[in-house]
């Protein structure tokens, strides 16, 4: 109360915007740090307030987006008499923060809030929480700002290493068949030229982890795609195949590397990372390079000699055709009556010149979207990667279009996510943030349905949905809307949602039984990718 | 890989919460610690875990990689029991009638370097400083007679290698 109270004296300084649930806070900071670069800031209640907070702390401390979440807490007094409200958010979001403090007296504020943005943005970017007693919000204290750039046993930049630099560079400039498997590390970094050089200069293939994609535009003549369980066809196969593998700004995710023990075994293996416990951590590699990618590439960059790898290129090309033949073009021109999830996609690559921010949600039409969406600007994926946070789009869209106002932002979301944060819709119609939202409607939880298709014998145990008019709902919270259940009227309408100032909702109903191939099989080699 | 023992020695700040965010890192990885001490170390508002675990190789680098990105974590190390020099201390409480009826018990306490802490009209308490294993010994030895109580400390341990930990905070706050 005490910090509402102060923050309607500074509404033209500094806008809050209320949510409708709180974890919908924590995803909608995480949108505006993903579009933004900078810190995305939640606050909530003590209790349940704090604990609503959980999933989206979890999911930008997998996906490492940096955040200060600001929890408020009984009095000190009170503390652990299991006062009304009260749960020990310091306890429950320790292993899920970068870094936590509980303040007591008003007088820590000034600098460890200072601190709490320090540590969330720098280095390998995380959620902070900042715990607030109530007596620390009412006590008075003579104000000082102390900024805070520096924290004696933390050393967000590791020291760069010449050495390692030095023998990363020989071994690209005697690779054959080089390849690079870029992350998010190079868009947090701010590393996208120095990563579109080296591709450049060296002409090394280079495949994307999903949350890396926009490092580097999709039609990039050396983007090869993504790789990964729902990966492009050639990464994955050639990953088993190169002799080089350079990775930069990931970290080797079992969704990428698929069985370890068959995992790029023939490659030498070059690790750029920020975070020295990634090195080693899932893949054993020759060298690692340790640093902010932007500063290590720059230094690579005069020691790689410029190199023409075009026969290995072509083998990519090859292996494109294949998958083209037998994934992607049955996806884009269907030959049934049912809307697929990847032409849909298509249009709105169409209808927004691939300029658009996608916010996906988790499933089927997460790795449909990653898949087909076409991009040109850096920043323009957003999604929950390593955590899988069903729920997490409606609200991150929100915070990405608040962060990007003079973009584009369209969210592409299933029938079951939507469902998660369904409430959002309100928060939407009072703030007007012109997200466009497109829910892609199987009736089903499609990937899960999909797994017991290929692994259960087609038991579809809990995973039809039973789905409420969305239009009719979207229309309660004043948001317009329209349903699309015919190919014929598909383009109109994703130009007519593209066009529109407003908030705008698009319910597509597409195929109920599609499944997303290609698929690297749970606990398979990524070379046994299977095309159907 | 087998399973070997490893000492964890974390340099940390003193901070509330620093348990539990460093025993958290085992928790996630389901790791359990045989014993753990916290202390003051040789610099000023410092403290030292020592931590005893038995895993393999692979999982102590991956939680000393761990524990050592924590934002309040100076510096981590993990010894063999070979490189460092180790100790730990154990209490028993005995009642006081066996240590003049059995007599062996009096050769077991001197047998074992171990010494009699206090004496009293009901009890006394033995206090042994030493290996693992030399306190496993006593404690073998004496359980025939009956232990009315029983407590042993985390180890604590130094390394015969250097911890540079001042070094280590000097080059932090040089590179700022």
């Amino acid at each position: 109360m005490p910090f509402y109270d102060e923050l309607y004296k500074f509404q033209d300084r500094l806008r809050h915007v209320l949510v409708r649930h709180e974890q919908g806070a924590a995803h909608a900071a995480q949108g505006y740090a993903r579009a933004t670069g900078k810190v995305g800031v939640a606050v909530a209640t003590s209790g349940p307030g704090a604990t609503n907070l959980v999933t989206g702390i979890a999911d930008a401390q997998i996906d490492s987006t940096p955040l200060v979440c600001i929890t408020g807490q009984v009095g000190r007094h009170l503390l652990g008499s299991d006062a009304f409200q009260e749960t020990d958010i310091i306890g429950i979001s320790t292993p899920i923060t970068k870094w936590n403090y509980q303040i007591t007296k008003a007088a820590e504020i000034p600098y460890i809030l200072a601190k709490a943005f320090y540590i969330a943005r720098s280095g390998r970017p995380g959620p902070v929480l900042v715990d607030i007693t109530k007596n620390a919000q009412f006590e008075l204290f003579d104000f000082e700002y102390t900024p805070c750039d520096h924290v004696r046993s933390y050393l967000p930049e590791p020291q760069i290493d010449m050495e390692c630099i030095h023998q990363a560079a020989s071994l690209i400039n005697e690779a054959k068949k080089p390849m690079i498997v870029y992350g998010q590390g190079v868009v947090l970094g701010n590393a996208e030229q120095e990563l579109k050089t080296f591709i450049e200069k060296t002409t090394i293939p280079a495949a994307w982890t999903i949350l890396g994609k926009s490092a580097l535009p999709t039609a990039h003549r050396h983007n090869v795609g993504m790789v990964g369980m729902h990966g492009n066809y050639a990464p994955n196969v050639l990953t088993n195949e190169c002799d080089v593998l350079i990775a930069i700004g990931m970290r080797f995710d079992d969704r990428v590397t698929g069985d370890l023990n068959t995992y790029a075994k023939q490659a030498k293996i070059i690790h750029f990372d920020i975070d020295k416990a990634e090195i080693n951590k899932n893949v054993k590699v020759d060298v690692g390079v340790l640093g902010n990618c932007k500063q290590t590439l720059a230094a690579l960059l005069p020691l790689v000699k410029e190199n023409n790898h075009s026969q290995w290129q072509s083998s990519f090309d090859q292996l494109y055709e294949v998958e083209f033949k037998e994934v992607i073009d049955k996806e884009m021109n269907p030959t049934g009556p049912g809307i697929s999830m990847a032409e849909v996609i298509e249009q709105i690559n169409v209808a927004t010149q691939s300029q658009a921010i996608v916010v996906t949600d988790v499933g089927q039409h997460q790795m449909i979207a990653c898949r087909y969406a076409q991009e040109t600007l850096p920043k323009s994926t957003i999604t929950s990667g390593g955590l899988g946070t069903m729920g997490f789009a409606l609200p991150s869209a929100i915070g990405a279009k608040m962060g990007a106002p003079e973009r584009e932002v369209i969210t592409v979301i299933g029938d079951g996510g939507f469902q998660m944060n369904i409430q959002e819709l309100g928060t939407i119609y009072q703030t007007q943030a012109a997200v466009k939202i497109v829910v892609l409607n199987n009736e089903h939880l499609g990937m899960v349905r999909q797994w017991q298709e290929l692994f259960f014998d087609s038991r579809y145990a809990s995973t039809v949905m039973t789905n409420p008019d969305f239009v009719t709902i979207a229309k309660g919270y004043y948001i317009p809307g329209k349903r699309v259940d015919q190919r014929a009227d598909l383009k109109a309408a994703i130009e007519e949602m593209v066009a529109a100032k407003t908030p705008y909702f698009l319910e597509i109903k597409v195929e109920n039984e599609e499944n997303v191939f290609p698929m690297i099989p749970s606990g398979s080699s990524v070379s046994d990718i299977r095309l159907s | 890989m087998e399973n070997k023992w490893y000492t964890i020695s974390v340099y940390s700040e003193n901070q509330v919460g620093m348990l539990n965010r460093i025993s958290g890192i085992f928790l996630k990885r389901h790791i359990n610690i045989e014993s753990l001490n916290v202390s003051p170390s040789e610099i000023p508002q410092v403290s030292k875990f020592t931590i005893v675990v038995n895993t393999t190789q692979k999982w102590v680098e991956n939680i000393v990689g761990q524990i050592e990105k924590q934002v309040e974590v100076i510096k981590v190390f993990s010894h063999q029991d070979e490189e460092i020099i180790y100790q730990e201390s154990a209490l028993f409480k005995i009642s006081s009638n066996l240590l003049f009826d059995e007599r062996q018990i009096q050769n077991i306490i001197k047998e074992s370097n171990a010494q009699i802490v206090t004496v009293s009209r009901e009890f006394f308490v033995i206090s042994k400083t030493g290996r693992r294993h030399e306190i496993d010994e006593l404690h073998e030895s004496l359980t025939p007679f009956g232990i009315r109580q029983f407590v042993r400390s985390g180890r604590i341990a130094v390394s015969k290698e250097a911890m540079p930990i001042s070094t280590i905070l000097n080059t932090i706050n040089q590179k700022k």
